[in-house]
């Protein structure tokens, strides 16, 4: 099932001489599992599409569909709504509340959800325990490592079953070990019927999705598609 | 590496003597990869076996190589396929987006784009392995594929870095274009600013 379906969107900033096209007739589904990353260099129109994805911003030509439904054709309560029970964001800054504790953090997003706040306490314990986070819950962010600090956020991010995870560049201020650790995380979510698009510089991170896109000058340059066998890597190397 | 491929490059800008493609290909490749003449005059022979070069006798008795359409089509079809990372890839790219550079006759950035989309695939199902061993416990493999990524890595960053310059000189050259005189001063401040 088809969860987000950007459809040849562009966005253009500013008019005349002085507009610049940021994405330009790029379309992108992602399904429900699925984990899509998004590599480009700086400039290229990562952001903008992680952005048009998730109803930050809207698209000055083409659509975005999100399980089905144009986010141009809601309201801004309508669309709020929607962002918040559908999508969690997860940057390269963690974003914690510094005076609340890794399971209250991960509550507050519940809580926003409408949940009561014992009931959203139970619920964040369970997730974080689900994460293999349950000894870090009674810590402020402040006494966390950064990468504790990220798996936290992801936790947040996916706290009250939403369905679509958007990162963009969450493994930037990370070692190579922990940022793998944070791909696990993702992988895993998928794996748990969550879709996925990250959005990064680094290849080593984008290999872990199911399918790379390249973007280029705001365009669509290259994708990967879907998966080979593993077979195809090793130990087959035919002779020229 | 394909030594075949390059000299058929090298012969799509015009015939030439079997020493002096040994040369240019020396030249291209900044003698990084020394070919010994044997090999030139055995690849030769190979595609005059495969009608993709035709050998004339010049005033002097000396072989003077051209490359003719089937070797063209050939030439064309290398650049249009990716290396497969199996094939020991980063010398074969390199030497593949060195001619294409030089020859005039491929898409540089088209070239650039495919591999990385080939590398970067071969990236993945590393990463797809690594993903199942890491429940193994299998430290010695999980290192193996380790080594594997990395190796893909430091090749799709290296065409990052291709892309990266192949698109500086492109607006360069647009920049260029659009104002054709640039005092002297503001020129050499600007070259001296890429090159520090």
């Amino acid at each position: 099932m088809v969860l987000l379906d950007i459809d040849r969107a562009g966005r253009a900033f500013g008019s005349g001489h002085l507009r610049v096209v940021a994405l330009d007739d790029v379309s992108l589904r992602v399904s429900v599992g699925e984990f899509v990353a998004v590599m480009g260099p700086s400039g290229s129109g990562k952001s903008t599409l992680l952005r048009l994805a998730g109803g930050l911003d809207r698209p000055t030509s083409g659509r975005v569909l999100l399980a089905g439904r144009d986010l141009a054709g809601l309201d801004e309560a309508g669309l709020a709504q929607a962002l918040r029970r559908q999508i969690g964001f997860i940057f390269q800054e963690t974003n914690l509340l510094a005076s609340l504790t890794a399971t209250e953090n991960v509550a507050l997003a519940l809580e926003l959800d409408g949940v009561r706040p014992k009931a959203a306490m139970a619920g964040a314990r369970g997730l974080l325990d689900s994460l293999g986070l349950a000894a870090i819950g009674s810590r402020f962010p402040g006494q966390l490592s950064g990468g504790e600090q990220q798996r936290v956020t992801i936790a947040r991010a996916v706290a009250g079953g939403r369905s679509l995870l958007l990162a963009d560049e969450p493994t930037g201020a990370l070692d190579a070990i922990t940022g793998e650790s944070v791909m696990g995380l993702l992988r895993q979510r998928c794996a748990a019927g969550c879709a996925v698009v990250l959005a990064t510089h680094n290849v080593r991170h984008a290999a872990w999705a199911d399918r790379v896109m390249f973007l280029t000058d705001g365009r669509l340059a290259g994708e990967t598609g879907p998966p080979a066998g593993p077979e195809c890597l090793l130990g087959t190397g035919q002779a020229r | 590496m394909s030594v075949r491929h390059s000299l058929l490059a090298v012969l799509s800008a015009g015939p030439m003597h079997g020493y002096g493609l040994k040369t240019e290909f020396e030249a291209a490749t900044g003698d990084v990869w020394p070919l010994n003449v044997g090999q030139v005059y055995t690849t030769l022979g190979r595609l005059e076996r495969d009608e993709l070069v035709t050998a004339e006798a010049d005033a002097d008795g000396q072989k003077v190589y051209q490359i003719t359409e089937a070797g063209r089509d050939e030439l064309a079809r290398w650049f249009e396929t990716p290396v497969p990372r199996q094939m020991i890839p980063r010398q074969e790219v390199a030497i593949k987006l060195v001619f294409a550079m030089r020859s005039g006759v491929a898409d540089v950035a088209a070239v650039v784009q495919r591999q990385r989309v080939a590398t970067v695939r071969a990236l993945q199902d590393v990463t797809r392995l690594k993903a199942a061993a890491e429940s193994s416990g299998d430290l010695a493999w999980l290192m193996m594929l380790d080594a594997l990524v990395f190796q893909a890595e430091a090749e799709a960053r290296w065409l990052d870095m291709c892309e990266a310059r192949l698109a500086r000189e492109n607006t360069a050259a647009g920049t260029a274009r659009r104002q054709p005189e640039i005092p002297a001063g503001q020129a050499a401040e600007r070259s001296s600013q890429w090159s520090s």
